[in-house]
């Protein structure tokens, strides 16, 4: 009986192992997923990066249609628009483009702008040199400001796109940023 | 009790008599008093869960909102959803389990009794957390039982935190069942019993533990994500933040898949032993089975995001997990035809669990299909979050997973009780039941397929004649189960005695005790040859 207790409580041990490495490994999915992504550039993600690379050539023989759509979650009294819809580039051309941010509420507001990309697996050619989504953005009530995003498309982009969309989603972050400020606190 | 089986006295730790009254219930470590109890929650949380989607019938019994507001709607899909997975087919199977491996593989009990004690007993508490959430002020969960963020996260109730420690309860609950299942399979089988001998039964609980304990930790992980996202500000599943909603999906999902082959593995070990037993003929193709089960199990992981067709998926990765959840129809395919192919020619009776079993092969084959359709992404694209998914995860757990705990139930009522139950009210049972659930979810297909969206209390006034006939065949099929609480109560309560092997073809070690099973078994273990 004991020698049976003695194999019982082994196999506990392993089982118990492979509960504790499957836990691990959902912690594990949240980074692993977000590299996924970025490789990939599935979900559109992979566009939160300002690159470095400067494009070598540029492909005069066909243009890209960029399109610009904006979104302002719910409960967030701003305007946020592009100041032009859609503009045509060459790949490897760079182009900076701006979008107009106006605080329309009564109070100090901090918002954060998510990038995404349309169709999904044009997100890796899609390069940004600088956009106002790599920081947060504070406005005063009532403040307006026109935020530059400076990108290029890499001309190692497939032929079959000929339309890229780019999206920004604005989040109000104000409380979160408190939450976090009082959960160091 | 048997005096024959009981005087071995050199383990007297084995042989006080259980306490009376309610201690004997809260203490034991007897796998059988812990089978029946896990077998009774499960039979009140099945009513409990039947009672909510009374009202969600009721109120979908004609166009227009009469009964109950949309939140309160939304929070009964939600929580006759979790009750029904986690409160009434999950434990069925853990109480079949506890009660009937044992006695299968000629074991005096499971491996460890004590964590057996502590696993049924949370279990109450996670769903009494969660049915009192119900009643705190802005409500229970309201999010489908799926919990998708942002709805938990940034638009839950306040009570989302009750409904998070539940479902880890739940986990903890399932996985020290699963890890009992392992360890008393693995080593606690009677000398000569080997893996390839035992039940399918023994094969199916075996490969479902090792799915939850590989996939509950997962839940436990997305819901504590989805606590911490609401109450802590991190950002996992919030755009805002860096994170992403379509991330819960896959996490989700991850957990989910495997999930719906937890509750219907098992239904293919109990059966595989009742079609052999009334067919008088040994199981067709046993060792295939065997290897159908893991090949399911398998591939249950890489299929997940066919949940997810419509999420906007590149085209490799709709093709990817299209052509493997079609694969599933293989496997599957062939235990069906295992199933039909020891009927073939067999001396068949039709008593009750035979009529349950015949029952679940066809209704869960028209699930299966239905399945299939729902497999091919572009078709998915018109069936999603429709009736027609409802109709087809209904009829391959109710139909399913519930046929085959009830046709388990009325097979080895004459083992747990010591008398037959009453054979003219079991085939009532059986024919009132298999009508009114294909009243209640055939016609969801057409509903599905016409364009009704689940999940939302009020629907376009075309839909309402069908939508008043499966409300009726919801309501008959929930008064028919009300018939078999007194069957089983008749049962226990007397009858006519039956005997160790009352069913003339059951093969396995359970029918070598007499019956009722005495309260402790195979004490020395028997011989298998």
């Amino acid at each position: 009986m004991t020698e049976l207790a003695q194999k019982n409580k082994k196999l506990v041990v392993k089982l118990l192992g492979c509960v504790a490495f499957m836990s691990l490994f959902v912690v594990a999915l949240v980074p692993l997923y977000n590299t996924f992504c970025e490789i990939t550039g599935l979900n559109g993600k992979g566009t939160g990066i300002v690159t470095d690379d400067r494009p070598s050539t540029i492909d005069t023989d066909r243009l890209v249609t960029v399109q610009f759509i904006t979104q302002v979650n719910p409960g967030m009294p701003w305007s946020f628009e592009p100041l032009e819809s859609q503009i045509k580039v060459y790949p490897g051309e760079i182009k900076k483009v701006m979008f107009r941010a106006t605080n329309m509420g009564a109070k100090e507001i901090t918002g954060q702008a998510i990038p995404s990309v349309t169709p999904g697996l044009t997100a890796t050619y899609f390069k940004k040199t600088e956009c106002f989504c790599f920081n947060q953005q504070v406005l005063k009530a009532g403040e307006s400001v026109d935020m530059p995003v400076a990108f290029f498309v890499d001309p190692e982009l497939p032929k079959e796109y000929g339309t890229i969309t780019l999206s920004y989603s604005l989040f109000n972050v104000t409380q979160a940023i408190e939450q976090a400020e009082l959960a160091s606190k | 009790m048997s005096a024959v089986l009981d005087d071995h006295h050199d383990h007297h730790d084995h042989h006080h008599a259980p306490p009376k009254g309610i201690m004997r219930w809260l203490l034991t470590t007897n796998h059988k008093d812990i089978g029946a109890m896990y077998l009774w929650f499960s039979f009140i949380m099945f009513l409990t869960g039947g009672f909510m989607a009374m009202i969600i019938r009721a109120e979908l019994f004609q166009p227009g909102l009469q009964i109950v507001d949309p939140n309160f709607f939304n929070q009964m899909t939600t929580v006759h959803g979790l009750v029904m997975v986690f409160g009434a087919v999950m434990p069925a199977f853990t109480g079949l389990a506890n009660y009937m491996i044992p006695m299968m593989i000629g074991a005096p009990d499971m491996a460890l009794p004590r964590m057996n004690n502590w696993s049924f007993w949370i279990l109450p508490f996670a769903f009494l957390i969660l049915i009192s959430s119900l009643f705190t002020e802005g409500g229970g969960p309201n999010f489908g039982w799926t919990f998708y963020a942002p709805l938990s996260t940034t638009f839950g109730p306040d009570s989302t935190a009750m409904f998070v420690f539940s479902v880890h309860i739940m986990g903890i609950s399932s996985i020290m069942g699963a890890i009992n299942v392992v360890v008393t399979i693995m080593n606690m089988r009677a000398p000569g019993m080997s893996y390839m001998k035992m039940p399918l039964f023994c094969w199916t609980w075996l490969i479902t533990a090792f799915l939850l304990i590989a996939v509950m930790p997962v839940l436990a992980g997305a819901v504590t994500m989805v606590l911490t996202d609401k109450y802590f500000g991190t950002s996992f599943f919030d755009a805002a933040g860096g994170g992403d909603p379509v991330m819960f999906q896959h996490i989700f999902w991850f957990f989910g898949h495997p999930e719906v082959y937890i509750m219907i593995l098992p239904s293919f070990g109990v059966i595989s032993a009742i079609i052999p037993a009334f067919s008088r003929k040994k199981l067709f193709g046993y060792a295939s089975m065997v290897y159908a089960t893991a090949s399911i199990a398998g591939l249950s992981f890489l299929v997940w995001s066919h949940h997810m067709f419509t999420t906007g998926m590149p085209v490799f990765g709709e093709l990817f997990f299209m052509y493997m959840t079609m694969m599933i129809a293989v496997p599957t395919g062939v235990k069906v035809f295992n199933w039909v192919a020891t009927m073939w020619r067999g001396a068949m009776t039709f008593e009750t669990p035979m009529l349950f079993a015949i029952g679940f092969v066809i209704l869960f084959t028209i699930g299966g299909f239905s399945g299939l359709m729902l497999a091919i992404a572009p078709a998915d694209f018109q069936y999603h979050d429709t009736y027609f998914v409802v109709a087809h995860f209904h009829y391959v757990l109710v139909s399913g997973a519930i046929f085959s705990i009830m046709a388990g139930a009325y097979y080895w009522l004459p083992k747990w009780t010591g008398h037959m139950y009453d054979e003219t009210l079991g085939k009532w049972h059986f024919w009132l039941s298999t009508i009114f659930v294909n009243l209640l979810f055939f016609p969801m297909h057409f509903l599905g397929l016409a364009g009704m969206p689940r999940r939302i209390p009020d629907y376009a006034t075309q839909f309402a004649d069908v939508n008043m006939i499966v409300s009726i065949g919801g309501f008959c099929f929930g008064l028919t189960q009300l018939l078999f609480l007194y069957i089983v109560i008749k049962c226990i309560k007397g009858g006519e005695k039956a005997p160790a092997k009352p069913w003339e073809g059951a093969e396995g070690l359970e029918w070598s005790i007499p019956s009722p099973a005495p309260y402790h078994t195979f004490e020395v273990p028997p011989k298998v040859s």
